[in-house]
């Protein structure tokens, strides 16, 4: 047992090496990473100086695309979340041959690659944005959309297996009490999806904040809206090889979901293992 | 059914409309009119500076097998997608037994082995090409070790293998959790009864253990499997493509994959040319994807 644990342990840090550099670089100057990356900083308040450095930024709007990529997420996840719900439920309840149809269509989709679909898609975009006179590219409704497009068959599959499983005579008395068919929903059967909307919500953020190529495409890498992954990206591509800003700027990408995670893990490791079973 | 009248009926189905019109709308304009789209520009000559696009049948594809690129990058992608298989499976399982044993603080290294997952790849690729570009060759070069004095990055014998076992740092706390699942829902009393009659410890992984968990291994083959084979973040932001290779006698980029390599096509404004090799991909995922899970299926019912 003893050998375990101290395997155990040597395995676990040699895991966690890559954040402790980041975080012992980010609080260096770059002429001190290039003398010597492995030391301890010769001064912690550096750090302060590079993320300054980073949100005052002159050519990257850091804290911009931050508050992008929150608004993006929130927004993305309250339509998947909200939209694939009530699709799911009329898949399940309403057995017909329709139902069964739909259901294997957003099924069988979750097999292409993005990669098929991404020119195609930023073409039509622009094609049936100008037709509507909305503008679907560069714009945060248009990325939602998208999202909700990309989100609802593994989000609908999701929850198709949930609702499965809650008893039909719930919502067949809700119905004879003279409830309506939306009311019965939103009143009686939402509230009970509690547990596998933790799931989705879990399976499409960690997807979201993090996703590069949707984001590029849709908005472009110097837009007006942007997303965290592009920004970092930005700042590499402009401060080419200068460690202390780049890694700074992926401390700051990464320290939210990690806060985030400290707090909700039991949910995040309940929802990752049944996202990936179902 | 009599107490649903004729109003009330019609009234469920306007629900039943409004409730699915919203997904199924997004579903149509985001992926089902992008995906007939994308099969019908991989046949034309799209250039993407301009919308023009006549039919060419299948040339695109035929012009491909000539492609010393897209070949190279084929074959590559296939040699990454099974360093990633082994290396993440072997690496998950073994975590997924550490965790689930007796040991101490257990659920705190099942929770720390799971955090890299949550960096996006675009981030942890620089993060690595730090470490492997500059601490991994600065202590090659205090220590004078030669092997590493040379990044694994700038090799293009090694640059694959470095980018699976980057992909297993993602992905093996991730791939974990799966087995944990499993392994937990097989009774502690089985392996036990083994144990009393003088199985070893290996032998009761491999003969109680394994044959029991065979649909946690369908699902992590298949998502190791398709998550290696589209791999698109991590590759840009730690090679980039790089470094520079020879391939049928052109030069070509060492660890550039299939993804990367249908982005710069596009981004060099040959955009049929880059459908026709995502269409190829997706066929690829699809064949490859439906062997494994048929493989797995048959080998579960054997078990």
């Amino acid at each position: 047992m003893a050998i375990l644990d101290l395997a155990t342990i040597i395995l676990f840090v040699v895991f966690m090496i890559p954040f402790g550099m980041v975080v012992l670089n980010s609080a260096k100057t770059s002429k001190e990473i290039i003398f010597n990356a492995i030391a301890l900083p010769s001064d912690w308040s550096q750090l302060a100086v590079n993320v300054s450095l980073i949100f005052n930024n002159p050519t990257v709007d850091y804290l911009g695309a931050f508050f992008d990529s929150i608004l993006i997420t929130a927004f993305s996840l309250l339509v998947i979340i909200l939209f694939s719900s009530m699709c799911a439920w009329i898949l399940v309840r309403n057995k017909t041959r329709w139902s069964m149809v739909l259901f294997m269509a957003f099924v069988a989709a979750m097999v292409i690659p993005f990669q098929v679909l991404m020119y195609p898609l930023v073409r039509w975009m622009r094609v049936s944005g100008d037709f509507m006179h909305i503008r679907l590219l560069g714009t945060i409704p248009g990325i939602v959309f998208a999202y909700l497009g990309f989100g609802s068959p593994l989000s609908i599959f999701v929850f198709h297996g949930f609702i499965k499983n809650i008893p039909y005579e719930l919502e067949e008395s809700a119905t004879i009490d003279g409830c309506s068919r939306s009311r019965t929903f939103f009143a009686i059967v939402f509230p009970l999806l509690q547990p596998i909307i933790v799931t989705v919500l879990i399976l499409n953020g960690i997807w979201i904040w993090n996703d590069y190529l949707l984001p590029l495409l849709l908005l472009g890498s110097n837009g007006v809206v942007q997303t965290i992954p592009i920004a970092v990206t930005a700042f590499a591509g402009a401060y080419l090889k200068q460690w202390d800003l780049i890694l700074t700027s992926t401390l700051i990408a990464m320290l939210p979901v990690i806060v985030l995670y400290l707090f909700a893990q039991k949910y995040i490791i309940k929802g990752m293992v049944e996202g990936s079973i179902k | 059914m009599s107490s649903l009248g004729v109003e009330a009926m019609k009234q469920n189905r306007m629900v039943n409309i409004l409730f699915v019109a919203p997904c199924i709308f997004a579903f149509v304009m985001i992926i089902i009119i992008p995906f007939f789209f994308g099969l019908y520009f991989s046949m034309t000559d799209w250039n993407g500076i301009n919308n023009a696009a006549n039919f060419v049948g299948f040339n695109n594809f035929r012009n491909l097998l000539s492609t010393p690129d897209f070949l190279y990058s084929f074959l590559i992608t296939i040699a990454y997608t099974i360093l990633s298989i082994v290396f993440v499976n072997i690496v998950s399982f073994t975590l997924a037994l550490i965790v689930t044993s007796k040991l101490r603080r257990r659920n705190f290294y099942r929770a720390g082995f799971f955090v890299p997952y949550l960096i996006g790849g675009i981030v942890l690729g620089y993060i690595w090409q730090f470490l492997l570009n500059n601490i991994l060759v600065g202590i090659g070069n205090s220590l004078a070790i030669t092997a590493l004095q040379t990044s694994f990055l700038s090799l293009p014998n090694s640059v694959i293998w470095t980018m699976a076992v980057v992909n297993t740092w993602q992905y093996a706390g991730y791939i974990m959790l799966i087995y944990v699942a499993s392994i937990q829902s097989i009774p502690a009393s089985l392996m036990e009864a083994a144990s009393v009659d003088g199985a070893s410890y290996v032998s009761r992984v491999f003969h109680i253990l394994i044959p029991m968990m065979a649909n946690a291994f369908t699902i992590s083959l298949f998502l190791t499997l398709t998550t290696s084979f589209k791999q698109f973040d991590m590759n840009l932001t730690l090679t980039n493509g790089g470094p520079a290779t020879r391939f049928l006698d052109v030069p070509v980029k060492a660890s550039q994959l299939l993804a990367m390599n249908i982005f710069s096509t596009a981004t060099a404004n040959r955009m049929a040319e880059a459908q026709a090799k995502a269409v190829v991909l997706f066929i690829a995922l699809l064949v490859v994807s439906l062997l494994q899970v048929s493989i797995n299926k048959k080998k579960e019912v054997e078990m």
